[in-house]
């Protein structure tokens, strides 16, 4: 018996959106095979890592990952400098944090305005997100789209209870569009539908199949993600072919593991090592399952992410 | 390639004589065929059907164990490529890779994180399940004397003997081959002598060559010799390597009934930033690495990788439950609310995870309803008022809370009537439908 590659030929392919403009605009996805399987197919993008800031001081952070931005977290623009100069960022994604009601409740303009400035200051692409509140994000999104019109961002997230709008911004302001679902693959099928039904082009958009961190629900992410790659490569599922967004560092800094001190949990040893293999092991563990593009916080973590890419490719 | 019922039906004495257990043959065979028993139950099958059905129902991969005792772990017997479609059987094994050259301070500390690395997490004990000893002296009677002191420090844990040397390795092999440790390795320049070390001490053996064509000959020259209980290396070490051999591995011996690939996988991840090596062994533990052996075990790398391979080897046809009883999430008091869900477990990591978004510390009441989200168990009956009341009367939250209120998930506020009414004393509020509106919720009452 002598030894054959077991090469599989897929008859898919992930689309490939670029966002961002000139030199620094960086494209995604465009693989015919599974991730980083490159004896399989063709992987001509690589995995885009961006840095998460935020438009309002973050105190919900835990120290570990605070205490790397302390010098430019009160300031978004000095936040996003820091980032793409310092940190060389490919990418960067503003999180409107402070537009939830319970965070401040900064009005649709004032977030608009927050946009402006920082495409403004930066030449990486931005990833331009709400605060996760149904209602407000549709007019925030609104406001931001418009803002940011021109500078091809990636917009998100429309859901199934406030695509509509958030949809009709992207489309008339020419941005790309995250459609977030919740742990299904069924839902996120269908999300994608009813987005380009409304006359949006499927090659715009990207799918957030909710990410988990390790240990709270990362297998079930991971399995959504590889099974949408599959419908996508395997069975061709034109619906299931966006390129796939992690957004890892969210779910991340919240969990015990990356929060309790070694005096709290001795068993667990040092508190911002932990904090950040979390995220670089939770980061990892989504590359392989699909992801295109990831969302991170930490300098290290992202850093190391990038090494595991380098390798992979 | 494996046989249906009815072909394994022709092969059996169809004397339907029960002592199978089966009422006949032809059940026997459907069961046969689906691998829920084994061919020795039949104890009238002929010599030349067992041989017939012996090959045909040998698994894919091959599967054994390393070490003995109740530390003992299997590895390969896996049957898919992707999770989601059947659990992953034998968790990776987690080795960390001990130089003889240390000296015995060094070795016996090293010793002692291993020993020390157990950590429970959720229901599970976790550990460092092995220890690779590496004869990096170049001096067998060194490498005998580290493997003694290591396997007397260590009485339970898995050992490999990471020696290409096979006088060195024959002399180690004698100290613990009743532990059935694995000898790692033959190649092509050692084969014969390391697998009669193997074969003569009825042991596992590495086997590494460089590239899957080189390995899949190696295999059968050394199978050929008589030593079967193989864990093969394909020479990857960086992230690629390891992510397309193991993944070719694993689909020849799946998808193309490849034998001489179908072995458990040593990946050495060795890597000196640990952040990075928890990163790959992470790969490795995804993609079909079967023992995973590494150059450090911080407790915090152990904690990242003991998850993940928890996480991956999770099975997905049954919801994973999460413990029935009160958490406590941040430091909540006996004011803090008292939120009650199910048990399923991704009810719970949404739910706590929203709670935890909150800051308001709470505590957040999880009870047993099979793993059943909160309106298929209310649907199904196992979240109903009686038996919420129960739970709560039988939690003794009422000890914890000075305010008897209980919030219950807006998806079943036609509850709230029914629970209060079987639950004296206590208040019941209805809470939000979706998770995503808890944090407001909390905030909004504790402000
Ligand atoms: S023991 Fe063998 S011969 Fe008897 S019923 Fe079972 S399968 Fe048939």
């Amino acid at each position: 018996m002598s030894y054959v590659i077991p090469k599989e030929t897929c008859s898919g392919k992930v689309l490939s959106p670029d966002f961002g403009k000139g030199s620094k605009a960086v494209k995604i996805g465009g693989e015919n095979a599974l991730p980083f399987h490159s004896f399989d197919g063709a992987i001509p993008n690589k995995p885009v890592i961006a840095y998460e800031i935020q438009d309002i001081f973050p105190d919900d952070w835990p120290d570990t990952v605070k205490n790397q931005f302390s010098s430019v977290s009160d300031n978004a623009v000095k936040w996003a400098e820091y980032c793409q100069n310092e940190l060389k960022a490919q990418a960067i994604a503003l999180r409107l944090s402070g537009t939830h009601p319970d965070r401040g409740d900064r009005s649709p303009q004032d977030a608009a305005k927050t946009v402006k400035d920082v495409l403004a200051a930066i030449e990486v692409p931005l990833i331009i997100l709400g605060s996760n509140h149904m209602e407000k994000d549709a007019a925030v999104l609104v406001a931001a789209s418009e803002a940011a019109s021109g500078y091809n961002c990636i917009i998100g997230k429309a859901q199934e209870g406030n695509y509509k709008t958030i949809v009709a911004a992207a489309l008339a302001h020419n941005h790309k569009l995250i459609a977030m679902s919740e742990l299904d693959i069924n839902l996120a099928k269908q999300l994608n539908i009813l987005i380009t039904q409304m006359g949006f082009d499927k090659e715009r958009l990207l799918t957030d199949p909710m990410c988990s961190a390790l240990g709270y629900g990362i297998e079930y992410t991971y399995s959504v993600m590889e099974r949408i790659r599959l419908a996508a490569l395997m069975q061709n599922d034109a619906t299931m072919q966006p390129p796939i967004l992690g957004d890892v560092g969210m779910y991340v800094w919240k969990v015990k593991e990356t929060v309790a001190t070694e005096a709290e949990m001795s068993e667990w040893g040092a508190v911002a090592e932990r904090g950040i293999t979390w995220e670089a092991v939770t980061a990892t563990s989504m590359l392989i399952a699909g992801a295109n593009l990831l969302i991170m916080r930490h300098p290290k973590a992202v850093e190391t992410v990038n090494k595991v890419v380098e390798e992979l490719v | 390639m494996a046989l249906s019922g009815v072909e394994i039906f022709k092969l059996l004495p169809k004397t339907n004589c029960k002592k199978c257990g089966f009422p006949t043959c032809l059940a026997f065979a459907m069961a046969l065929a689906q691998g829920k028993v084994e061919l020795a139950k039949c104890p009238d099958v002929s010599e030349e059907s067992k041989k017939l059905l012996g090959a045909a129902s040998a698994p894919p991969i091959r599967m054994f164990p390393l070490g003995t005792g109740d530390k003992a772990a299997k590895v390969g017997g896996e049957n898919v490529l992707f999770r989601h479609d059947k659990k992953f059987i034998n968790p990776s094994v987690f080795a960390i890779n001990i130089k003889d050259t240390l000296s015995n301070d060094e070795l016996t500390k090293k010793v002692e994180e291993v020993i020390t690395s157990e950590i429970d997490r959720v229901g599970q004990k976790l550990r460092v399940d092995a220890i690779s000893i590496e004869f990096a002296s170049g001096n067998a009677q060194q490498y005998e004397s580290a493997v003694k002191l290591i396997s007397e420090k260590a009485p339970n844990t898995i050992i490999i003997l990471n020696c290409k040397d096979a006088s060195a390795a024959d002399a180690a092999v004698k100290i613990v081959a009743a532990r059935k440790p694995l000898l790692y390795c033959a190649t092509e320049e050692n084969a014969e002598a390391m697998a009669n070390i193997a074969k003569t001490h009825k042991v596992p053996l590495g086997v590494y060559a460089d590239g899957l064509a080189a390995l899949s000959s190696l295999t059968e020259k050394i199978k050929g010799i008589g030593v079967e209980d193989l864990v093969i290396d394909s020479g990857a070490k960086n992230a690629k390597g390891i992510l397309e051999l193991n993944t070719q591995v694993r689909r020849s011996a799946l998808k193309k009934s490849f034998k001489p690939l179908g072995y458990p996988i040593i990946n050495f991840v060795l890597r000196e930033d640990p952040v990075l090596e928890a990163c790959i062994a992470s790969v490795a533990v995804a993609k079909y690495g079967s023992i995973v052996v590494l150059n450090s075990i911080e407790k915090w790398k152990n904690l990242a990788l003991f998850t993940i391979r928890q996480n991956i080897y999770t099975d997905p046809q049954v919801p994973m439950q999460v413990e029935q009883k009160v958490y406590k999430i941040g430091e909540a008091t006996e004011n803090s609310p008292l939120l009650i869900t199910t048990n399923f477990s991704l009810t719970y990591f949404i739910v706590a995870g929203e709670v935890e978004n909150s800051k308001v510390p709470t505590w957040l009441a999880i009870m047993d309803c099979e793993g059943l989200s909160v309106l298929t168990a209310w649907a199904a009956g196992k979240f109903t008022a009686g038996k919420i009341a129960q739970f709560i009367k039988e939690s003794g939250v009422e000890n914890q809370v000075k305010n008897k209120e209980l919030i219950i998930p807006g998806m079943v506020a036609i509850l709230s009537g029914s629970v209060e009414d079987k639950l004296e004393g206590w208040k019941v509020t209805v809470g939000p439908r979706e998770a995503n509106a808890i944090p407001t919720f909390l905030k909004t009452r504790s402000a």
